[in-house]
């Protein structure tokens, strides 16, 4: 293992694989791929039994480009064999059970031998060091402790790294920023959009949180406009982490200064594109839907796991030196999408139409209803003091700019309704912002 | 010679007016006079009282959102043909009006008292007083005597 000690702003040992030469990296890829299809294979009916459909066995991974003749697992699968019928370590050796909270039915089970668990850390701490975030900073974990893995993702990652954790958890915000200030919280972890809802809290309470100076933001698609207006509102740089239960949790790849993509940990989890319809890979750079295959999991190994999140991967370098691949920020998720009038709409378009319109705090919700046969999508979003006007023709003014700003995008007529401050649902985990009333 | 005026969002559905009310009301704050505008989605509730920036922070503190503008209140007689002379002089000056409403508390003695929002209330006032037309201050709007 390596040190923990290395100067603060300075080059994290642990942090070393993140700038291994592309051909290095590759046959580190190559070798942990091979063990982990053998694992699986050996440890996994469902694994195998597909495997063999395809005539396939472990012997026939002979190069990184052989993962396509691999099949996919999907969300189902894990639903499927509910609750352990994935795993491929004995109980004995699993030490930790998540699960996540699945809209529908049972939930989805994951599980981590104490390896797992440490290459979870390890990559949580090349996250933070990404970040910028090192020993002696005061690291708030907002993110709900449990069966959640986001809270205590973090929280091992936040130790191992050196630094000061306060783990919060989700909620109660007068809480939060009580310890924000009075802790001097230098760096933060939540949903963005509930650090939306600090930030408005705070401005209401008058709290004082300027020695807050970077934010790890996840667990929702967010855009690069709500970025800003974080960034401008609160004087913090905010970075996107990625992850998913299936592959570990958070830490499956995050951005660094640059800001421009988010880098995966490639050592670890093994990301391809693929044409969500066909299935086949598509080359760097095209969109599509993103795949991971965990390098290096024991109990749960994911093969080719179909993320649902539309993507694509940025090959060059990147300016920071780390010679990971990166992926474009997850703006939609293919299950987010809803389909009203013949047109396929995702909430972060609304939302870059939105934030278009000057003095608009991202807060809103879509509702979705029918009327005599006819699909109508309402957008509610509630007024600022920055643009409460004291004359009715500007207030219908805004609500025709805010509704042309989303034709604009979405090529769709909608009905935007103002409404009143805070009288949106405002979530501590996810944002809801789709209420889909059509009863189709 | 203006006078301050706040304005307070609101969705048009039951129960809206309630709450900014009672928020004022628990602070003790007087309503001297009100108007509300609406349209089929929202309103727009305007109202003078004595302290209109205390009014707006306890207002936002309620989780509304307030904002204080200016209005100028002119004195009317109260008889046909008192507002359209007031009228006139506006017009004549290229004024427009954004809106107007009856501040009845400060009327007596046969005059009326109207509270104007111009867009330009500076302009306004002046137009206003070079036509002879009496723009009644706030302290004998607000004073407890009269309001």
């Amino acid at each position: 293992m390596s040190t923990w000690n290395d100067p603060p702003g300075g080059f994290h040992s642990v942090s070393a694989p993140d700038y291994l030469p592309r051909p290095q990296l590759a046959g580190v890829q190559l070798q942990r791929l091979q063990s982990v299809v053998t694992r699986a294979y050996d440890r996994v009916a469902l694994f195998r039994s597909r495997m063999q459909e395809r005539g396939l066995t472990p012997a026939s991974i002979a190069s990184l480009a052989d993962i396509a003749r691999l099949p996919f697992t999907v969300k189902t699968d894990l639903r499927d064999t509910y609750p352990f019928g994935l795993f491929a370590s004995p109980m004995e050796e699993i030490v930790r059970l998540h699960a996540s909270s699945g809209t529908t039915g049972k939930p989805i089970v994951v599980a981590y031998t104490q390896a797992d668990l440490d290459v979870w850390s390890e990559v949580m701490v090349r996250s933070f060091a990404a970040c910028g975030i090192h020993r002696g900073d005061v690291i708030q974990n907002a993110y709900g402790y449990g069966l959640f893995t986001g809270g205590l993702g973090m929280h091992y990652g936040g130790e191992m790294l050196g630094a000061t954790v306060i783990p919060i958890s989700g909620g109660n915000t007068e809480r939060q920023l009580m310890v924000m200030a009075d802790f001097g919280v230098t760096a933060l972890c939540c949903t963005p959009s509930y650090f939306l809802h600090l930030l408005e809290s705070a401005k209401e309470m008058k709290i004082d949180f300027s020695r807050l100076r970077v934010g790890v933001f996840g667990a929702e698609p967010w855009s690069d406009s709500m970025r800003d207006r974080i960034e401008q509102e609160s004087s913090i740089k905010a970075y996107d982490i990625y992850g998913l239960s299936e592959i570990i949790g958070p830490g499956v790849g995050v951005e660094c200064s640059e800001q421009r993509g988010l880098h995966i940990f490639e050592d670890h989890f093994y990301p391809e594109i693929i044409d969500p319809e066909t299935g086949d890979v598509l080359p760097d750079g095209s969109e599509g839907e993103l795949v991971l295959t965990t390098l290096s999991k024991e109990a749960m190994p994911m093969i080719r796991y179909r993320t649902r999140d539309v993507t694509s991967i940025i090959a060059e370098p990147c300016a920071c030196g780390r010679t990971l691949r990166r992926i474009r920020r997850i703006g939609r998720r293919s299950d987010d999408m809803f389909i009203i009038r013949g047109v396929n709409v995702f909430p972060s378009q609304v939302e870059t139409a939105l934030l278009r319109v000057e003095g608009t705090l991202p807060h809103y919700q879509i509702v979705l209803t029918r009327e005599v046969g006819l699909d109508q999508m309402e957008v509610k979003v509630e007024v600022t003091p920055e643009v409460f006007s004291d004359e009715i023709r500007k207030l219908e003014a805004l609500q025709h700019q805010l509704e042309a700003s989303i034709e604009n995008i979405l090529g769709l007529r909608v009905k935007v309704t103002l409404v009143e401050p805070r009288t949106l649902a405002r979530s501590e985990g996810k944002a809801r912002r789709v209420t889909d009333l059509r009863n189709v | 010679m203006k006078l301050q005026q706040l304005s307070l969002f609101m969705e048009n559905k039951p129960g809206s007016l309630r709450a900014p009310c009672e928020a004022l009301a628990a602070a003790g704050i007087d309503l001297l006079t009100m108007s509300l505008a609406d349209t089929s989605s929202f309103g727009i509730l305007r109202f003078i009282v004595r302290d209109p920036e205390r009014a707006r922070q306890v207002l936002e503190s309620a989780g509304m959102v307030a904002r204080v503008s200016e209005v100028v209140t002119v004195e009317v007689e109260n008889k046909p043909g008192g507002l359209a002379k007031v009228l006139a002089a506006i017009d004549a000056a290229g004024l427009g009006v954004e809106y107007m409403y009856d501040f009845g508390a400060a009327s007596r003695g046969g005059k009326a008292a109207i509270i104007f929002r111009f867009e330009d209330p500076d302009a306004a006032l002046a137009v206003l007083q070079a036509a002879g037309v009496r723009v009644m201050s706030s302290e004998e709007l607000l004073s407890d005597g009269k309001a």
